[in-house]
C-alpha cells in the first residue's frame, strides 16, 4: 500500500508535468490544426531558462536571495522566455506557411526542433546540468500523508501546476480573448469575418501554451534535476501522447492525459519494468491511437469538401 | 495543334512553371529537365569514374555514405514525395534492415547465411513489416501519422538499446539479442556469387548498381498507373478516392517499397560497417534524409540525387580542417551575389562589414585585451584576416555564445526589417557570422551540421518548398 502510494504521488507529480506540455500541444493543435513538433524544445530551453537564473542568483548551494523569491523567479522568467521562442517559432516558421500544403509546416517544425536542440547542445554542451534542488529546499521538509511522506518540491510543483490550469480555464471561459480562442479554434475564417484578430488569436496562443511549457521545464528541472539538450524529444513525444488521448484540441482532455500518462509511466516503473517503461507508454500510445485517434474528448472532424 | 476542347494557356502549363527566373531556372532546365538525356549519363559516367580517378580509401567512403543516402532519399520520395505521407519512422526500417542482416551473417546467433539469401529475407521481410505498419495509416490523417510513426521509431530505438539483457522464463541466463548499447560488432562481409566483397570501393560499385537499377525502376514507376495513384493521394485523397483510386491500398503499397528499400540500403550499411549499433539509427538520420530531400526537391527523382549528394558531402567537408572555412565563405559570396541586388547594397555590405570588424577590433583590443587569444601565425591574406577578426581567448568562449544568441536574434529583425533597415542589419549580420563561425563553429562540426540541416528545412519551406529541383505544387487548402 505504502509503495503504490508513493508510485501515485510520482505518477501525480510526472503527470502535472505532462499535463501542462500537453496544453500547448492541445491548444496549439485546436486554433492552427498544427502539430508544433518544437513544442518539446520550449520546453527544454525554459528548463534551461530556469537554470540560467539559478546560476545567475549563486547557485543551489548558496543562494543570494531567499530560495521562495528564487524559485519563483524561475518558474517566471523561463515562462517569459519560453513564451516569447514560441510566438517567435510561430512568426518565422509557422506563419509565412499558413497557406502552404498540410506537410510544409511539419517539417519546418521539425527544423525548429532540430535547429534549437543544435543551438542547446551549443551553448550548454551535451552534458547533464543539474538544478541541485536537495541543497536548495530540503528533502526531510513536506508533509506527511500516512505513512507516506511527499516532499516539497512535489508539492510546489502539483500546487503550481494546477494553479496554472485553473487560471488557464478562467481565461479560456472567462475572458473575451478566450472566447476569441475558442471561436477561432471552430472555424478560423468565420471567427475572422466576425471581427476576432485571428493572428493576435494564434500569437497568444503560442505565448501561453510555450509559457506553460516552460513552466513545466522548470518542475522537471526540479523534480528530476537533470537539464540536457534532447529531453525535450520524449517529454514531447509523451506530452503529445497526452494530448491525443485526452482528445487533442481539449483542454479538460489535456489534462486528464497527461495525468494519465504519468500514471502509466509512474507504476509501469514501479510495477512492471522501469527498462521498459518508455516502451510500454510509447506502446500503449500506438494502440490508443490506433483504436480512437479522437481521444477521449476529441470530436471526429467530418471533412469538407 | 489546337483543337476543340483545347486551351492554349492550359497546354502551355508546364513550359510556364520550368520558367524559373534567373540562374536556379537554368540550372533546374539542365539537370532536373526530364527531356536531355545526357545529364543522367554524364552523372552516371562520372559515379562510375569517381572512386577510380581518387586513390584515396577516405573519399570513396565519402561516396559511399553519399550512395547510402541517396537510396534512402529515394526510397523516402515514394513515401513522401509522390504520396504525401509525412513519415517519421522510416529510418527504423533502414536500422531492421541493417540489424536483420547481423542477425544472419555474423556470430550473434552463429548463423551465416549467403548473402543474397540474407538479402532476399530481409527486403521481403521488410516489405511485409512495412506493410502491417502501414495498415493503420489508412485511417490516420497527415499528422497523426507522423507522429505515429515517429513512435515506431523510438520503440524501435528502445528495443536495439534494451534487448541485451532479456529475460525469459525457463531460461536461468539473459539473452542478448541485440547486443544493446553496444551493439552487433563482427558482421560478414557481403559476397555475392562468388565476388567477395573487400574494399570500400567494391560497396561503392554494388550501391551505384543497386541506385541505377532503381532509378530507372522509379522513372517507369513515376508515370505509371501507381505513380500518377500516388501523387493523386498527394494532392486530395479525398477527390482521389472519388476518381476510383484504391487510396488505403495504394497509401500502404507505398509504406512497404519504401520500407523495403529502406530495409535493403541497410543491410548494405551493416556489411559496409562490418557491425551494427543503436546510435547509427536516431532522429538525426532521419533530419540528414529529410534535409536531404528537401533540398533537392521532394516529388523528383532528380532531386533525391542531387540533395543526396550535396546533404552527404557537408559534414565531410566540414571534417576536413580548412574546408568548412571554403564553403561558409563561398556561401556567404554566393548569397550576396545572389540577393544583394542593385550591385551597391553588396558594397555597403561589404565595406560596413569591414569596417565593423576594424572598429570592434580596436576597441577590444583598448578596453578589454584578455579576450584576444595570442598572434595568429599565418601569412598574407590569412594574418590579415587574423588582425581584422576578434580571435577569442580559449577561457573566453562564452562570448561566442553570446555573440551566437545575437546573432540570431538580428538575422530574424532582419527578416521583417524593411529597407534601407535590412541592408543595414546586414552589416552586422555578415560580422556576428563570421566571428561566430571563426570563434565557435569552425571547433564542433558535428553540431554546425545539425544547425545547418535544422535552419536549412525551415528556410527551404518558407523560401522554396518545392526544393531546386522540385515543381511547385498548388495544395487546396
Amino acid at each position: 500500500m505504502e509503495f503504490f502510494l508513493v508510485l501515485f504521488v510520482n505518477g501525480l507529480t510526472l503527470g502535472s508535468v505532462y499535463a501542462l506540455i500537453a496544453l500547448g500541444y492541445s491548444m496549439v493543435y485546436g486554433i492552427l490544426k498544427l502539430l508544433n513538433f518544437a513544442h518539446g524544445d520550449i520546453y527544454m530551453m525554459g528548463a534551461f531558462a530556469g537554470y540560467g537564473v539559478l546560476i545567475t542568483f549563486g547557485g543551489p548551494k548558496a543562494p543570494t536571495i531567499p530560495v521562495v523569491l528564487l524559485v519563483i523567479f524561475m518558474f517566471v522568467v523561463a515562462m517569459v522566455f519560453a513564451g516569447v521562442l514560441g510566438v517567435a517559432i510561430e512568426r518565422f516558421a509557422y506563419r509565412p506557411l499558413r497557406r502552404a500544403p498540410r506537410i510544409a509546416p511539419l517539417i519546418s517544425a521539425i527544423g525548429v526542433s532540430f535547429f534549437l536542440e543544435s543551438v542547446a547542445l551549443l551553448l550548454f554542451g551535451a552534458q547533464f546540468r543539474s538544478y541541485n534542488t536537495p541543497s536548495m529546499i530540503d528533502v526531510r521538509t513536506g508533509i506527511q500523508i500516512g505513512p507516506v511522506h511527499v516532499s516539497l518540491v512535489r508539492i510546489i510543483v502539483i500546487v503550481s501546476a494546477v494553479v496554472l490550469m485553473v487560471a488557464l480555464q478562467l481565461l479560456v471561459n472567462r475572458t473575451r480573448l478566450g472566447r476569441a480562442m475558442r471561436a477561432t479554434s471552430f472555424d478560423m475564417e468565420a471567427a475572422a469575418m466576425m471581427g476576432v484578430d485571428v493572428d493576435r488569436v494564434v500569437v497568444a496562443t503560442f505565448l501561453i501554451g510555450s509559457a506553460l511549457a516552460g513552466a513545466a521545464g522548470v518542475m522537471m528541472g526540479l523534480v528530476y534535476n537533470r537539464v540536457f539538450h534532447f529531453m525535450g524529444f520524449v517529454a514531447g513525444l509523451k506530452g503529445f501522447t497526452a494530448a491525443v488521448i485526452g482528445g487533442i484540441g481539449s483542454i479538460p482532455g489535456a489534462m486528464l492525459g497527461g495525468l494519465l500518462i504519468g500514471m502509466a509511466e509512474s507504476f509501469t516503473a514501479g510495477y512492471i519494468s522501469s527498462t521498459f517503461q518508455n516502451l510500454i507508454v510509447f506502446g500503449l500510445l500506438i494502440i490508443f491511437l490506433l483504436v480512437r485517434p479522437v481521444g477521449f474528448f476529441g470530436r471526429s472532424e467530418i471533412v469538407k469538401v | 495543334m489546337p483543337g476543340i476542347g483545347r486551351d492554349e494557356w492550359v497546354d502551355s502549363v508546364e513550359a510556364r512553371r520550368d520558367e524559373d527566373s534567373g540562374g536556379l531556372g537554368l540550372f533546374r532546365r539542365r539537370i532536373g529537365g526530364s527531356g536531355r538525356r545526357w545529364v543522367p549519363l554524364v552523372v552516371g559516367a562520372v559515379a562510375v569514374a569517381y572512386p577510380l580517378l581518387l586513390r584515396s580509401e577516405f573519399l570513396v567512403r565519402v561516396g559511399v555514405n553519399v550512395l547510402l543516402l541517396m537510396l534512402l532519399a529515394l526510397g523516402l520520395n515514394i513515401v513522401v514525395g509522390w504520396t504525401g505521407l509525412l513519415d517519421l519512422g522510416y529510418v527504423a526500417y533502414y536500422g531492421m534492415g541493417a540489424y536483420g542482416y547481423a542477425f544472419l551473417a555474423s556470430d550473434q546467433f552463429g548463423i551465416h547465411l549467403p548473402t543474397l539469401a540474407v538479402i532476399g529475407i530481409v527486403v521481403i521481410a521488410m516489405g511485409v513489416i512495412g506493410y502491417l505498419l502501414g495498415l493503420p495509416t489508412r485511417r490516420l490523417s497527415g499528422d497523426y501519422l507522423a507522429i505515429l510513426t515517429l513512435f515506431f521509431l523510438q520503440v524501435f530505438v528502445e528495443l536495439t538499446l534494451n534487448l541485451d539483457r532479456l529475460r525469459l522464463p525457463f531460461i536461468d541466463r539473459t539473452l542478448s539479442i541485440t547486443g544493446g548499447p553496444n551493439g552487433i560488432a563482427g558482421v560478414d562481409p557481403m559476397s555475392i556469387l562468388g565476388l567477395h566483397f573487400q574494399r570500400v570501393s567494391d560497396y561503392y560499385y554494388l550501391l551505384l548498381g543497386l541506385i541505377i537499377v532503381m532509378i530507372s525502376g522509379l522513372v517507369r514507376l513515376e508515370h505509371s498507373r501507381t505513380g500518377r495513384a500516388w501523387m493523386a493521394i498527394r494532392e486530395d485523397p479525398l477527390a482521389a478516392e472519388h476518381m476510383t483510386v484504391p487510396v488505403a491500398r495504394m497509401k500502404v503499397m507505398a509504406y512497404a517499397i519504401g520500407a523495403a528499400v529502406a530495409g535493403l540500403t541497410g543491410t548494405v550499411f551493416a556489411a559496409v560497417q562490418t557491425g551494427v549499433f543503436p546510435q547509427n539509427f536516431t532522429v538525426t538520420l532521419l533530419i540528414v534524409v529529410y534535409a536531404a530531400l528537401i533540398l533537392g526537391g521532394s516529388g523528383s527523382i532528380a532531386g533525391a540525387v542531387f540533395g543526396a549528394v550535396v546533404i552527404g558531402a557537408i559534414p565531410e567537408i566540414l571534417r576536413i580542417p580548412g574546408g568548412g572555412r571554403v564553403l561558409f565563405y563561398g556561401a556567404l559570396l554566393a548569397g550576396g551575389l545572389i540577393w544583394l541586388r542593385p550591385r551597391r547594397r553588396l558594397v555597403v555590405v561589404g565595406v560596413g562589414t569591414l569596417a565593423l570588424g576594424l572598429g570592434v577590433r580596436l576597441m577590444t583590443a583598448t578596453w578589454w585585451p584578455e579576450v584576444i587569444a595570442g598572434p595568429q601565425d599565418g601569412s598574407g591574406i590569412g594574418r590579415l584576416f587574423g588582425r581584422w577578426l576578434v580571435q577569442l581567448a580559449p577561457t573566453k568562449l562564452w562570448v561566442a555564445n553570446l555573440a551566437f544568441v545575437l546573432l540570431v536574434i538580428l538575422v530574424l529583425t532582419a527578416v521583417i526589417a524593411i529597407e534601407p533597415w535590412r541592408t543595414a542589419l546586414l552589416i552586422p549580420v555578415v560580422y556576428l557570422a563570421v566571428f561566430v563561425w571563426e570563434n565557435r563553429l569552425v571547433t564542433e562540426p558535428s553540431i554546425t551540421r545539425q544547425l545547418i540541416f535544422g535552419v536549412l528545412l525551415v528556410v527551404m519551406m518558407a523560401i522554396r518548398p518545392q526544393g531546386l529541383l522540385g515543381k511547385p505544387r498548388v495544395e487546396i487548402v
